[in-house]
């Protein structure tokens, strides 16, 4: 009973929350509502027992994805105002649809028995191994090669990220060593002669 | 106790509402980037249901493959955000038509 109390309080923020995410004003605080419903959705994920995968939405996601997102809407200077010109013209439309995919997806999913009731019979409880250990003994082993696919998905993505935004560098005056060794010494070192009585400079002219 | 449909139904709402989302912010391309996180976080909640009330960890372990690509495709979207922002100086999707399309 608390355990369904817990769900359904959670659930109801996590609503709320994603409600707010698509309809209020500032970019800022719409990411804001994100992390939000990310921290309700990894505590729902804790009452279902995936307790790894709530701590690794809560680093990857909180920690990483959305601190980007805030990142560049903080960076970029933009119009709000004009961006929001089309919300009341589209909003029967968005509502519209939304509601005739929840009446879909909830006269499949709502009201049928999809599973017989044998109530939450995760094997982990009983046999005593703990949802990280399950995970990696699983992941590690037959699914390796999707796991090392993931990484070099991860490798692609930095490396594009960074590609995408690194400015070139700035033309410097940087020597250029070829031009440097080939140099003569004519171009370097010029011999003149001075009289030095006189101190005349005329015939130095000459001399070039 | 929960049942798996409460959980599939939480996460229909987070899809309908994602979906609004989409419909409503079409300008926006940065709220536009919010509402597939939002979707696909309830695609993950719906695999987390079915892999706690089938005993079943596989579906944990696609849902970590779905947090690696999100992840992924999150930061190459917020690049090329940031490029587009940079050489055109708006995010406004009716702006972005130098494709003709």
């Amino acid at each position: 009973m608390l355990e369904q109390s817990i769900f359904y309080i959670f659930a109801a923020l996590l609503v709320v929350s994603a409600g707010l995410v698509i309809s209020v004003r500032n970019p800022v605080h719409s990411a804001l509502f994100l992390i939000l419903s990310f921290f309700c959705s990894a505590a729902i994920w804790l009452i279902l027992q995936a307790e790894f995968l709530a701590i690794a939405l809560i680093l990857v996601y909180v920690g990483a994805v959305m601190v980007l997102f805030l990142f560049v809407v903080m960076m970029l200077d933009i119009n709000v105002s004009t961006l929001r010109e089309g919300f009341s013209r589209f909003l029967p439309v968005g509502l519209l649809v939304a509601l005739l995919m929840l009446v879909a997806m909830g006269l499949i999913v709502g009201t049928a028995h999809i599973l017989p009731d044998t109530g939450s019979v995760a094997g982990q409880v009983e046999s005593g191994i703990g949802n990280t250990r399950l995970l990696g003994r699983v992941l590690f082993t037959e699914y390796i090669y999707p796991f090392e696919v993931a990484g070099a998905i991860l490798l692609v993505a930095i490396i594009a990220a960074i590609s995408l935004t690194m400015r070139k560098p700035r033309a410097r005056r940087t020597p250029k060593p070829g031009n440097q060794v080939n140099v003569k010494r004519e171009a370097r070192v010029r011999l003149v002669n001075m009289d030095s009585a006189t101190g005349n400079t005329g015939e130095q002219q000459q001399d070039d | 106790m929960i049942e798996l449909s409460d959980v599939l139904v939480l996460a229909a709402l987070l899809f309908c509402i994602s979906v609004a989302g989409i419909f409503i912010n079409r300008k926006n391309v940065i709220i536009l980037l919010m509402c597939i996180e939002l979707m696909l976080l309830s695609v993950n909640l719906n695999f987390i249901g079915f892999s706690h009330f089938l005993g079943d960890i596989h579906g944990q372990v696609f849902v970590f493959f779905i947090l690696t690509v999100a992840a992924a495709e999150a930061a190459i979207g917020l690049a090329i955000l940031v490029v587009l922002f940079r050489n055109r100086n708006t995010i406004n999707v009716v702006d972005l038509d130098t494709l003709k399309g």
